[in-house]
């Protein structure tokens, strides 16, 4: 990072009596995962530009359980669970934001149920919202100025919580073309990673399913491909490379293509 | 009298059969557990209207939804002829209704004409494209046999109960013409808005006695499609038709991310984390130990009851199945065969119920001989067949019983899937870090 930002941990936070408007819950993928933790670094140094009070769990967050509950282990799902859930009360947390659709979805819908209720809030989202009240700035004629742009939709953001708007709201401030894909927002189609599958081989069949979803991207001759998850953005930088596109189309996270448009 | 005699039977036996048929559909449906879905009933209410009413998600492909519309739509206003029908047949009248209501009557069957012209065009073109279009969805594997059958079946008797109603309308009017006709009306036309035209331009010319048996064929031969079809409908995707209103009106609200937490689960995790526990402790006075209920679903009496309504209810249209991402990309699952196979089995356990005793135990089970593991391995969870789904069926809920019954009460994972289980018991994350290494992305460049 450019400047290096301090990121304060919820602990830190509550010794000194403080606490964050927004807890920043980054989850596996972004904190262990090499692209993933590029996206994590992007959405802080929004937060931070924009003066958002947040904090992070750091070592004491762990799994929302969510691949253990779609492999069918209800067991794991349910000790991560109340872990956490007795962990989030005890800091007494209140508003969290994620860049993951998986935790986003768990923490959601399925964690009040069991004595964790929150409010929970997706990084696209967040960020349409401050882009809203101006508070992120693009500068104009920048890197994405005439460039075309494909959004993928996260199954566990698109279809799973009827999040459509959002992602597309961002991108349309970046002064470039928006392009649907045949399969778009409810139609559209999983990068494969969901389930659990991103833990496993792909049972037998003719194709793996992001070379299938990629190919509905290559067909808009897009520059970017535009992810809101951390999986998407695996699953479909592996079918670019596949193809051997990695020169002409990125693919980038929403909040990476901000900061960058935002020069943050 | 005779006449009326034969109809009386026949409708009892009619109203008998099906009336046995929805016990048996009902007592199905019942061997599925308890979910709640009394609440939010205006939610429920509207979204029954617009979905199986205004058939909302037919209409994402325009073409087949207007078609599907006239089939529909000629269905329902059909069925209202069936009070006429009953009252004449078991009073010997001849259009009960067409003094009294008059000018009213007219546009009713006028209606139901049109509509059936236009059923008519509908049901042609379907044919053509369920046969001769290579429409991938009609020809998966779970599409051979009877319910290959089933689908052209349903659209040949389409055809014949049109033919009769134009056949009974279109013969009464040429005898109203010569005044020939039993029905009580003034002027010598009915002015039905097709077979006034139609009528003459093929009957024109017959004798009379040879209208009058040409009637009463176009007449019996409609009702007797109408009862046979009241009758073949539980055995058919058909019956989509009743069950689209109950099965969308007990839809699941949440959001579709949403999965079941499993109460029998958290209880025991919860005792695990509670020092004061006594796992050995007596059960409290009065209550005696109830026998441990199964981790997810191995047959369809671990299913939910809503799970089983919407087996019943599935089209097989296989929307589901193409939009799948794991069938279109050759694996073995197909959402569609889940529900169908769901169906088939209910069928099968409660037969044997009835026939062999509440206790009879088949030694098969829906996990294993009817789904496969590798189907439901194939699965991402992605729920595109939920949102696609006509009739608001949920094939991912069934999935994932099915998964937690093999994984927590079988031990069946596939290898990978056992290391990220264990990863995330050990170390809290799907892969092999460690918890301390969490926050280093905040000191890396
Ligand atoms: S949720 Fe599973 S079965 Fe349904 S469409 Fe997605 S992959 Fe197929
Ligand atoms: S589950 Fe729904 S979408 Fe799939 S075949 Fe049945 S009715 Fe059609």
């Amino acid at each position: 990072m450019s400047e290096k930002i301090k990121i304060p941990t919820v602990a830190e936070l509550v010794a000194n009596n403080e606490s964050p408007d927004f807890l920043f819950w980054v989850g596996c993928s972004g904190s262990f995962d090499d692209r993933a933790k590029k996206i994590t670094k992007a959405i802080v140094k929004i937060l931070h530009h924009c003066n958002i009070k947040f904090a992070v769990l750091g070592t004491e967050e762990s799994c929302t359980g969510d691949p253990a509950k779609r492999a069918g282990n209800e067991f794991a799902f349910m000790m991560q669970a109340i872990q956490n859930i007795q962990l989030l009360n005890e800091y007494k947390v209140k508003k969290i934001i994620t860049g993951c659709p998986h935790c986003f979805n768990t923490l959601k819908n399925e964690y009040p149920e069991l004595g964790g209720t929150f409010e929970v809030i997706h990084h696209t989202q967040l960020i349409n919202q401050l882009i809203r009240k101006g508070k992120i700035q693009m500068k104009g004629g920048g890197a994405f100025k005439g460039k075309k742009i494909t959004f993928h939709d996260p199954c566990y953001l698109g279809r799973a919580n009827d999040i459509y708007e959002a992602p597309r709201e961002v991108l349309e401030k970046l002064d470039s073309e928006l392009a649907e894909m045949k399969r778009s927002k409810s139609n559209g189609l999983c990068c494969g990673a969901g389930g659990a599958q991103m833990f496993k081989e792909a049972e037998k069949g003719d194709k793996e399913i992001n070379i299938e979803r990629t190919e509905d991207a290559i067909e808009l001759k897009p520059d970017f491909i535009a992810t809101g998850c951390p999986f998407c953005n695996t699953m479909m930088t592996d079918g670019v490379k596949y193809f051997e596109k990695e020169s002409e189309i990125k693919v980038m996270d929403i909040a990476e293509l901000i900061s960058n448009a935002a020069d943050l | 009298m005779i006449q009326i005699i034969v109809f009386a039977v026949l409708l009892i036996f009619t109203f008998s059969f099906f009336g046995w048929n929805i016990y048996k559909v009902i007592s199905n449906i019942s061997m599925g557990k308890s979910v709640d879905r009394s609440d939010r009933k205006s939610e429920r209410l509207k979204t029954m209207l617009l979905v199986a009413f205004g058939q909302k998600k037919m209409f994402q492909n325009l073409l087949p939804a207007v078609l599907h519309f006239f089939i529909y739509a000629a269905f329902v206003i059909t069925s209202t002829e069936l009070i006429e029908i009953i009252i004449d047949g078991l009073t010997g009248n001849h259009r009960f209704f067409a003094k009294p209501l008059g000018f009213f009557y007219v546009v009713v069957v006028s209606t139901i004409e049109l509509l059936s012209v236009l059923a008519f065009i509908a049901t042609i073109i379907f044919l053509a494209r369920r046969n001769l279009l290579k429409v991938p969805r009609f020809h998966m594997d779970e599409m051979t046999g009877w319910p290959k059958l089933d689908g052209n079946i349903i659209l040949y008797l389409e055809i014949l109960l049109i033919f009769c109603i134009f056949t009974m309308n279109g013969t009464d009017e040429v005898m109203l013409n010569h005044g020939w006709s039993h029905a009580h009306v003034d002027g010598n036309s009915f002015g039905f808005a097709v077979s006034s035209y139609l009528g003459p331009l093929l009957f024109e010319g017959l004798d009379q006695s040879t209208l009058e048996i040409l009637e009463r064929i176009g007449w019996w031969g409609h009702l007797i499609m109408v009862f046979g079809f009241l009758n073949y409908l539980p055995y058919s995707k058909h019956f989509h038709i009743l069950l689209a209103f109950p099965n969308t009106y007990y839809s699941n609200l949440n959001n579709k991310g949403q999965l079941t937490n499993l109460s029998n689960v958290k209880t025991e995790v919860e005792n695990m984390f509670d020092p004061n526990f006594d796992p050995y402790a007596a059960p409290p006075e009065g209550e005696t130990l109830a026998e441990p209920e199964r981790f997810g679903a191995k047959d369809i009496q671990d299913l939910t009851w809503k799970n089983l309504m919407d087996a019943y209810t599935c089209t097989e249209c296989g929307r589901c199945s193409s939009a799948c991402p794991a069938n279109q990309t050759g694996k073995k699952l197909s959402p569609r065969k889940i529900m169908m196979d769901t169906r088939d089995r209910m069928v099968e356990v409660g037969e044997n119920k009835r026939k062999k005793g509440k206790d009879f135990d088949d030694g098969k089970s829906l996990l294993g001989d009817y789904i496969s593991e590798e189907e439901l391995w194939a699965c991402t969870s992605c729920n595109a067949c939920v949102q696609q789904c006509p009739v608001n069926i949920d094939p991912l809920s069934i999935i994932v019983d099915l998964r937690r019954y093999l994984v927590m009460e079988e031990s069946k994972v596939p290898s990978e899937l056992a290391g990220m289980l264990t990863n995330i018991e050990n170390n809290g994350a799907p892969w092999q870090f460690s918890p301390t290494d969490r926050l280093n992305w905040a000191n890396e460049d």
